[in-house]
């Protein structure tokens, strides 16, 4: 009820009051799903199959018939499972190492060997590993097949028959075991919980903001059942009036603030010198094929760049350095120009190839920067060692340059020599800013909203691990591990 | 049509490969790799439209003897000799059974002698940009900047034994100083600042990624969006 | 002879500093190309010196050797190479110092590349390692002790692919032997049976893919050398302690030589490095008087 009062008297405190229910909107959210993925990964990961034990009769295997001075004991504790998370076809099988395993001793390693009988004969050799190990993997089963495991030591001497030289007794067999595949990676929980969370508030921002009204409420309620169904119904019902109570006024059609980010909005300014002084623009889509998505958020800026170029009428040149590049940029700038109603003007020699070495390719280009003088260059995409080389040249040509790259131990080099760099997230935003159509600026808004998320969490850890070292209480220092890194 | 077609195969390869990542089971535990496959079955037939493109660009420059025509020669002329000099070699490889980048063979003393030294030369002038760079841009223009300058200087000092040997001759520390200094820096605030940028791109990446698989953003397909 | 001309070229170019700094103060800053001709003589002088220069090791170079000296003989490391010749001057001392490590151990050595050119990286440093009697006395064979699979093509969804076996991604090696009749080769099946992986890289792909694939999906124990550029951005994954340790361009390669007691280009290049920072923060400072000096005159 506070809170709403608050809100009532300024619209600063409106948003802050909003964002803090926001934000227990999603955290409960996150409680929720952090359930679900619980339960199913506990669910379909765990395969309830009833192991026995057995012991078969430990005598001593020495393959060349010649007595050892002193015999190791074995591996103790052998365990084979179906390897968790998987696709299956595959097991693990861990133990507990042989007093004898030390470096120079008598032992140099371990045979994991396999059989579909509890007595044997064990001759499948699965795995090898060195000492020191206590688990190996054998990643030749049959998915269905029971199969029982045995551990043996053995040192690198090759027996007479030309089998390891094994020593010491075997190991007790474990088994039977089958191995199969799985629905759902139980150690990924955490990350789809955190997937889903920036995805949601993202989805919410884009929905909105395209109709003025939140579209996604039959997901709403249908996450709001298999809350329900899969958890807990109590925290479905919290969740549901969380979400009745505050979202509508959350997602008000408020017109979305954009923080001004200089390298965006000097983009017109820049493209407008060039035509001005008669001369080309270059742009750069780093030195990385369309799979990264640094690329893919060059072209998207090129897309935008492409058309207002056609506008002003000026050259705008693309050297590339994959052949994947070359064609999406053609495409790309052959759709800016008709976008903007000048499909005459754009012709193919406009994106050229030039080498996919990286070094070739800054060599070409300071040659193409120094040669043909550019009024304007951007840098766009994901680059490396070559960033300064070509920002420096580009810079002592005169060129206005302006630079954008998630690569975070070039930025320095670009901060250094362009005139305006767009860091690390502002890459991708950069073409949501230039459309500003209201769906792209409401997944920015998303973001955003995902990023407080974070940073509540992080708060979250840090004060639990602070306090962790103060209290030194067990249970609140189990709590802690979890934010833990150490 | 044209539009809606690399959309909709850009949304399924999409979600696909996001639901791979929670789920192992056939088939999208393979998804990865299968797509993974496909990627580099494209790129190594797409090499060759690069190929034939810097081929056509630069014949036709030579041809219209256009600006800088001369260079274009040299760049025909060293495709030219790399592509025999490669075909030799392998020829010579698989005749012989050896491996094709042997002492001896074109194709390495091409590597060793041509290659290696013309890249590292373009790499080394970072070097001198880098020099440049800091003279011209590294000024204490405001509080930041300053901080910037400072940290900078204990960062180049005490990643290279550069003052800690006299600190250490001269008496006045009995350790690195300035390495452990450094050491400091990259390992707490340089990893802090690090972690935030890289936490922010995970973001727009994720942001991304979801506009262009709902295919909301499509201006790199030429959309109209 | 040339040690001494070298020294003497380099305290002039050093006092001639004062000069450039006293036209600075008097108005008329230097252009960038003096700069370039300064970092020129910085850089080149130096080596023509004998002077190895006294290298401290840092944590992070110490504990990716104390886990090397750890590993037991015979121990399967998997060593990628994902870098080419512009960055060899950095990342080549690191690795032949790493084989000469791995040969005289008898560590198992399996080579892979994800870059074209990193294969030919690893046979030049092994090459290079060789030269040393002491690693020539271990006697390391090829297919035997170690082998270099080569280049495959695909980036990260290489690493990826390895997870479920590494014969699929290189069915043969460098010399087309198959897989399976590779002696050293025997059992390595996934990194399930590989027990370090050493990266060197310059770029992507490189050190962070083999941390968030190798690493975080498979359960690699990583190592890692970087160019000088890149490393920076390795240390979050370094304090995450996803990797065991980082070796940090010319001074991680000096470093890791000293550790290990086996001198080589790195320790010697690295006074370069030294004469070289040593141009740039004297040019940041005098670049700094000039501006200071145009910011009082606009003041006044």
């Amino acid at each position: 009820m506070k809170s709403i009062v608050i809100a009532k008297s300024n619209s600063r405190a409106k948003w802050r009051s909003y964002s803090s229910l926001a934000t227990i909107t999603s955290l409960s959210l996150a409680l929720g799903i952090a359930g679900i993925v619980l339960c199913t990964g506990l669910l379909l990961s765990t395969s309830a199959l009833a192991q026995d034990t057995e012991s078969v009769d430990s005598t001593a295997i020495d393959s060349n018939g010649s007595v050892l001075e002193e015999v190791p004991s074995p591996a103790s504790n052998v365990f084979a499972e179906d390897t968790p998370n998987d696709k299956g076809k595959s097991a693990t099988v861990t133990w507990d190492l042989s007093p004898e395993d030390t470096i120079g001793g008598i032992v140099d390693g371990y045979l994991i060997l396999r059989s579909e009988s509890p007595s044997g004969p064990f001759v499948d050799t699965v795995g090898n590993v060195t000492i020191g190990k206590t688990e190996a993997l054998d990643n030749n089963a049959t998915d269905g097949v029971e199969y029982f495991y045995r551990v043996d030591m053995y040192r690198s001497e090759v027996a007479v028959d030309g089998s390891k030289l094994l020593v010491g007794s075997p190991s007790t067999v474990w088994g039977p075991i089958t191995t199969s595949p799985q629905w759902f990676h139980g150690k990924r929980g955490i990350m789809l919980f955190i997937f889903l969370i920036v995805a949601f508030s993202i989805l919410q921002f884009i929905s909105q903001a395209q109709s003025g009204k939140s579209k996604i409420w039959m997901v709403n309620i249908l996450f709001i059942i298999l809350l329900g169904y899969l958890y807990s119904w109590v925290i479905a019902v919290i969740v549901a009036i969380t979400l009745a109570l505050f979202i509508k006024d959350f997602f008000s059609t408020e017109e979305i603030f954009l923080r001004k980010i200089g390298g965006i909005e000097a983009v017109e300014e820049a493209i407008g010198r060039a035509t001005e002084m008669g001369k080309k623009i270059f742009f750069i889509p780093g030195i990385q094929d369309m799979n990264d998505v640094q690329t893919i958020a060059g072209m998207a800026i090129l897309g935008r760049i492409a058309a207002v170029a056609a506008e002003y009428e000026t050259w705008l040149e693309v050297p590339v350095s994959k052949s994947m590049v070359m064609v999406t940029a053609r495409e790309t700038m052959k759709e800016a120009y008709s976008r903007v109603g000048r499909p005459e003007m754009y012709q193919e020699a406009q994106v050229h190839f030039v080498t996919e070495d990286q070094f070739g390719y800054a060599a070409a280009l300071d040659g193409m920067f120094v040669r043909e003088k550019p009024a304007t260059i951007f840098f766009m995409g994901a680059f490396f060692a070559e960033s300064l080389i070509l920002a420096e040249t580009g810079n002592e040509v005169g060129a206005i340059q302006i630079a954008g790259t998630a690569m975070p131990s070039q930025l320095p080099f670009f901060v250094a020599a362009c005139d305006y760099t767009l860091l690390g997230e502002e890459l991708f935003a950069a073409s949501a800013y230039l459309s500003r159509e209201p769906r792209q600026l409401g997944s920015l808004k998303g973001q955003d909203v995902g990023k407080a998320l974070f940073l509540v969490a992080m708060m979250i850890g840090l004060v639990i691990v602070l306090a962790g070292e103060v209290v030194k209480v067990p249970d609140w220092l189990y709590l802690a591990q979890y934010f833990s890194i150490d | 049509m044209k539009r809606e077609i690399p959309l909709l195969i850009t949304s399924i390869a999409g979600i696909v490969f996001a639901v791979s990542f929670f789920i192992p089971h056939w088939p999208f535990g393979d998804a990865e790799n299968i797509f993974g496959d496909w990627m580099s079955v494209v790129s190594a037939f797409a090499i060759w439209l690069g190929m034939f493109n810097l081929a056509e660009v630069s014949l036709r420059k030579v041809i219209r003897k256009s600006e800088g025509w001369n260079y274009a020669l040299i760049v025909i002329g060293s495709m030219l000799l790399m592509l025999v000099i490669g075909f030799s070699s392998v020829y010579h490889a698989i005749n012989t059974d050896t491996p094709h980048m042997d002492p001896g063979t074109g194709l390495k003393w091409m590597y060793d002698y041509v290659f290696s030294p013309l890249s590292a030369t373009m790499f080394a002038m970072l070097a001198f940009f880098v020099a440049s760079a800091s003279y011209r841009a590294f000024r204490a223009r405001s509080l930041e900047a300053t901080l910037l300058l400072v940290t900078a200087f204990f960062v180049m000092v005490g990643r290279v034994p550069l003052l800690d040997p006299i600190l250490v001759w001269a008496g006045i520390t009995d350790f690195a100083f300035f390495s452990a200094v450094a050491d400091w820096i990259m390992t707490y605030p340089n990893a802090a600042g690090q972690r935030a940028i890289m936490i922010g791109i995970a973001l727009g990446i994720t942001s991304s990624s979801l506009r262009i698989i709902l295919g909301i953003e499509r201006s790199h397909i030429g959309g109209d969006a | 002879m040339a040690h001494n001309l070298a020294l003497i070229g380099l305290v002039l170019t050093g006092l001639s500093l004062i000069y450039v700094l006293y036209r600075t103060i008097a108005g008329n800053p230097v252009d960038r190309r003096v700069v370039f001709i300064y970092v020129a003589l910085a850089a080149g002088l130096p080596l023509f010196m004998d002077l190895l220069p006294p290298v401290t090791v840092t944590p992070d170079v110490q504990a990716l050797v104390d886990v090397l000296e750890e590993l037991p003989p015979h121990s399967k490391v998997l060593a990628a190479f994902d870098y080419d010749p512009p960055s060899a001057p950095e990342l080549q001392p690191m690795a032949v110092a790493f084989f000469k490590f791995a040969f005289k151990k008898k560590l198992d050595v399996i080579i892979v590349g994800l870059w074209p050119q990193g294969p030919q990286q690893a046979n030049d440093a092994i090459a290079t390692a060789l030269l040393d009697s002491s690693v020539m006395a271990a006697g390391p064979i090829y297919g035997e002790d170690y082998v270099n699979l080569g280049f495959q093509s695909g980036n990260e969804f290489v690493i990826q692919r390895m997870g479920s076996g590494f014969k699929a991604m290189f069915p043969r090696d460098e010399r087309q032997t198959p897989y399976d009749s590779i002696p050293v080769l025997q059992n390595i099946v996934n990194f399930s049976n590989i027990d370090f992986v050493m990266n060197f890289s310059s770029g992507k792909p490189g050190t962070i893919e083999w941390v968030q694939i190798a690493v975080d999906r498979f359960g690699a124990r990583l190592g890692a050398g970087n160019t000088a550029v890149q490393a920076p951005q390795v240390y979050p994954y370094l304090r995450a302690k996803q990797m065991v340790g980082l070796l940090g361009g010319m001074s991680g390669a000096a470093e890791f030589e000293k550790a290990l007691s086996m001198p080589g280009n790195g320790s010697i290049m690295l006074l370069s490095q030294i004469s070289t920072h040593a141009i740039v923060i004297l040019f940041i400072i005098i670049g700094n008087t000039a501006y200071f000096r145009t910011r009082k005159r606009k003041n006044d």
